[in-house]
């Protein structure tokens, strides 16, 4: 069976490692937080500038100075930071942080990324993805495999305008887990039930399929 | 050198139609809301605002729009204003969407003498078009220009008459780059407290780059997106 939101955040949080440096999107991205693998510890950035992010506060405790990048009330943990937004990029930019994390509308075999605009629909701007994107050494984009239409978003050419060029690596969707290399999508796991036919039917890129694909474990 | 001005009539004195301002801010968090309040009371127009959001349709840099005193935006995200959006999409209103990180930078880079700078942000996207492109450790970076303001104007939670400024937790976010890069900076502070009531060693942004400082007769501080957990 094809995972829902919150499978996509689990199988993702499977990727985090003891210390590291881990930035959220906003979306699926955000749920990760809450499936940190048992036995690591990892710090999460939020790039409106903190370093330590915990969980939402109790009621009551909200506090209209401590947000997150998606404006949403949070707290911070122990030993966290607070620093400018330009001290913040600088981590991102200069790959303090060893992880990004963050959805998509659509991503190409050579690992372009678009997130940002729906030209005449959409225009919301692209925050700090772009240099997210352009700066982190590894990405993981959470998304869905195809849009409402039915319409594969894992693509051999992105159509809308781009958020990033070739810096997608790995994406995980309700469906599979896929690495992207020399150009082309492979196939590296399928969620629980979902056969490679579906993935592959739902796959409008190239993709690369192994003798054998295991099924994600949870 | 005492910065304090009376309040906040005094603190805008000069600023008039068609000016760059720059506002910190992210989201409603650290916005200079009586200077906001007190700009839609001037009714200055044909501003070009600097500002990584702009505010919600009732509340932060929303209410300038409301009464069209905007000419010009540049910010990183604008999504939660439906008002913007509709005056973006008919062309009434002119927008620079940038690169949060770049934008931090730009404003750092005019506060700081930094004409220009390369950074591997947008390349590849319509961000890139026109910029000249380098490459540097075999990565293709664009070049951003500096940012500047005829006024900055910030939020801090703490300040002394020198202008130095101490922010409180995510608050802090853009308003230390854009007190760098005002021609005037006005701070509006929560509390101001005569020199040397601060630490000087946990002063955020000295007050060399603050010209006007002026204790905030009310903040509302709303929430954009209150979200708390049970229990």
């Amino acid at each position: 069976m094809a995972l829902d939101k919150i499978g996509i955040a689990k199988r993702i949080a499977q990727e985090l490692r003891d210390g590291w440096y881990v930035n959220l999107g906003i979306g699926i991205p955000t749920l990760v937080a809450n499936y940190i693998p048992e036995g690591i510890e990892v710090e999460f950035q939020s790039e409106n500038g903190i370093l330590g992010m915990g969980p939402f506060p109790f009621e009551g405790e909200e506090d209209a100075d401590l947000i997150n990048a998606g404006k949403q009330t949070i707290t911070a943990t122990k030993g966290a930071v607070f620093f400018d937004s330009a001290t913040s990029f600088a981590m991102i930019r200069g790959q303090h942080v060893q992880l990004t994390v963050l959805g998509a509308m659509e991503v190409s075999q050579n690992g372009d990324i678009a997130n940002w605009k729906i030209p005449g629909k959409m225009v919301k701007g692209m925050g700090g993805a772009m240099d997210l994107v352009a700066s982190a050494e590894n990405i993981i984009v959470a998304m869905m495999h195809s849009n409402k239409e039915g319409e594969s978003k894992i693509l051999k050419k992105c159509s809308l305008p781009l958020t990033g060029v070739g810096c997608v690596k790995k994406v995980v969707t309700e469906l599979a887990v896929l690495e992207i290399k020399d150009g082309k999508f492979h196939l590296v796991e399928r969620a629980p039930g979902v056969s490679v036919e579906e993935i592959m039917s739902k796959t409008e890129g190239d993709l690369v399929v192994p003798d054998f694909v295991p099924e994600m474990v949870f | 050198m005492n910065k304090q001005v009376k309040n906040v009539e005094e603190a805008l004195l000069g600023i008039e139609d068609g000016m760059t301002l720059m506002l910190g801010g992210f989201g409603l968090c650290g916005i200079p809301e009586n200077s906001i309040a007190q700009l839609v009371k001037l009714n200055v127009k044909n501003l070009t605002c600097i500002s990584n959001n702009a505010g919600v349709d009732d509340f932060g840099l929303g209410l300038l729009l409301q009464g069209k005193q905007i000419k010009k935006m540049i910010s990183s995200y604008v999504g939660e204003n439906a008002e913007f959006e509709r005056q973006m999409l008919s062309g009434e209103l002119e927008v620079d969407l940038i690169p949060q990180g770049s934008l931090a930078e730009r404003c750092r880079a005019g506060g700081a003498g930094i004409p220009a700078f390369f950074t591997p942000a947008g390349y590849g996207t319509e961000v890139a078009e026109g910029k000249e492109v380098r490459i540097f450790n075999g990565k293709p970076h664009i070049l951003e220009s500096a940012l500047t303001a005829d006024f900055a104007i910030v939020k801090a939670w703490k300040g002394d008459t020198e202008g130095n400024l101490v922010f409180k937790g995510t608050a802090r976010n853009f308003n230390p780059m854009m007190a760098m890069a005002g021609k005037i900076t006005i701070a509006e502070v929560e509390e101001l407290v005569p020199a040397g009531e601060l630490d000087p060693n946990f002063i955020h942004t000295p007050g060399i780059f603050v010209q006007r400082i002026f204790k905030g007769e009310k903040f509302e501080k709303r929430i954009e997106q209150r979200t708390v957990r049970t229990k």
